[in-house]
């Protein structure tokens, strides 16, 4: 930790905050401790089944269907949380109703509830014999529970609060005027939404598209009650690791944990990307 | 060249509905700017004068009353009739040249009217800050970028919300100059909302000045002082007292 004064003196200097190397030592500490030293474990775990084994354990059809269904499905989940979470924004911003607190705090539930209390309310409600799932049976012949349908709509149910929230704020900010400035200079409605609005929110919406998608991605609880469980059709890739602890197989479970969590850095690598090109100012 | 409109105000007042209850901002207010007058709107901070040229834009309907341009009555917004707000209102993620051509974008016709966005960026003198970001210019370029933008569209009538409100002292002398030069060489109507009763006298040719909310116009006094004018003339330092008096301002000299 005390590596921290020689390491940058001047930082020292000129910070507000005293006790730079003691705060910079402590840091480190603990994101080692707590994030760097785990996700090492989990990348040299694997490698005890050798890189054949490794392969091998992940090209099981089994492993690769789950994988693909988690991150479809939580891809599929922040995309159709993006829109909805800005439409529950604006009715929270901008709109003047009765009940528009009560709203604005059920936003938040999904935060607060226990994500198995989430899961058994759903599944209850979209269970062939439930009150939604009976009639949409009886009409459309769709079954969202135990289907990828249904972890769809569980996932969605988590991150529908991160595209929300993170756009909220920058919705807060934007005001009427830049609006108005559109609507004087003869924009539309449709323009000015197209133009004005959307690229100054774009951002936060990428932003929360890239939470959401994180959230979802690795959510277990809210799933397993409404998915059935499926090999092959409505297995998620979370669950699959369980399973694989349960029988033992510590290096399976690393195995699909390490591929977890390289698709999950590539996807939020690219949003970060992404989020850089429309920094520049890309119009 | 398009000229200036003819701006009749009949009988307007208009009121903010709050909680419940109707707070009248503007009653009764009854004027006539001819195409190409530099009409300035005066008053204490609050009394409505905004809300008057934000009914003149079209962004709402007043209460009472009409508001005609041309004789035909304003019925919404129009890019023919622009604000220049107090803030510059630039979209940060456009260039100043994004920025001035948006009004054009919107209504299809960029291809039309490159040479007249380009004409209005060297107009404001930002011809070569055409391709800066807003977040890289000082409050008076960005204010001039404001400008730009709304003279692409060729306003008939420009309406300028204390546009040099937020500008430091030096700067808004050599806008308020730029603006009056502007004015003589394109000749739109103008309406400009100020409290500030000196910028009204050295630009308008009429200064309206209206009273504490709800607003009604306390007097209309043509200023007949030939341009350039200096702030120090005679006629004008006359104007101001009588004006400052009006507004109950009077300095007991």
């Amino acid at each position: 930790m005390s590596a921290g004064p020689a390491l940058s003196p001047r930082a020292r200097r000129q910070t507000a905050i005293p006790g730079f190397g003691l705060a910079f030592g402590i840091t480190l500490f603990w994101l080692s401790a707590i994030v760097l030293v785990p996700l090492l474990a989990l990348l040299l775990r694997p490698f005890e089944l050798g890189l054949d084994g490794l392969w091998a354990s992940l090209a099981e059809p089994r492993v690769a269907a789950s994988l693909r269904l988690s991150f479809g499905a939580a891809l599929l989940a922040a995309a159709l949380a993006a829109p909805l979470g800005l439409l529950l924004a604006w009715a929270v911003v901008r709109l003047r109703f009765p009940g528009r607190a009560v709203l604005d705090a059920a936003i938040d539930l999904p935060f607060a509830l226990p994500t198995a209390v989430a899961g058994l309310a759903l599944t209850a409600l979209l269970a062939p014999n439930g009150w939604l799932g009976a009639p949409l049976a009886a009409w459309f012949g769709w079954q969202v529970a135990f289907t990828p349908a249904g972890i769809v709509v569980a996932l969605l149910f988590v991150a529908l609060p991160f595209t929300a929230r993170t756009v909220e704020p920058v919705l807060r900010d934007l005001g009427r005027e830049a609006e108005e400035a559109a609507a004087t200079l003869g924009a539309s409605r449709l323009q000015t939404l197209r133009r004005v609005v959307l690229p100054a929110l774009a951002p936060a919406l990428l932003t929360g598209f890239g939470l959401g998608f994180a959230r979802a991605v690795g959510e277990y609880g809210s799933v397993i009650f409404i998915a059935g469980n499926m090999p092959m059709v409505s297995e998620i890739a979370p669950l699959l690791i369980t399973i694989r602890l349960e029988q033992f197989d510590y290096a399976g479970a690393a195995a699909i944990g390490l591929a977890m969590l390289l698709l999950a850095f590539g996807v939020l690598l690219l949003l970060n990307l992404a989020q850089r090109a429309l920094r520049r100012g890309l119009a | 060249m398009v000229s200036g409109a003819r701006l009749e105000v009949r009988g307007v007042s208009h009121a903010f509905a709050l909680e419940k209850r109707a707070l009248p901002v503007l009653q009764a207010i009854d004027f006539i700017a001819e195409p190409g007058d530099f009409v300035a709107l005066l008053g204490p901070s609050g009394c409505g004068k905004s809300t008057l040229l934000r009914l003149v834009a079209g962004l709402e309907p007043p209460s009472e009353g009409q508001l005609l341009v041309d004789g035909v009555p304003i019925t919404g917004t129009d890019p023919s009739r622009t604000i220049m707000f107090q803030d510059p209102t630039l979209f940060p993620w456009r260039t100043v040249r994004g920025n001035a051509q948006l009004g054009p974008e919107a209504r299809g016709s960029l291809a039309a009217n490159a040479a007249r966005i380009e004409a209005a960026l060297s107009l404001v003198g930002l011809d070569a800050f055409a391709e800066a970001y807003p977040h890289q210019l000082s409050g008076g370029m960005a204010q001039r970028a404001s400008l730009a933008r709304a003279l692409v569209n060729e306003p008939r009538i420009l309406m300028l919300d204390e546009p040099l409100g937020k500008l430091d002292s030096l700067t808004r002398l050599a806008m308020q100059r730029e603006l009056v030069s502007l004015w003589q060489r394109e000749r739109f109507t103008a309406l400009l909302v100020t409290h500030d009763v000196e910028e009204a006298l050295l630009l308008a040719d009429r200064v309206l000045v209206l009273s504490d909310r709800p607003a009604r116009i306390r007097a209309d006094i043509r200023v007949e002082t030939p341009r350039p004018r200096r702030r120090d003339d005679a006629g004008l330092v006359a104007l101001r007292e009588e004006i400052l008096a009006l507004l109950g301002l009077a300095q007991a000299a």
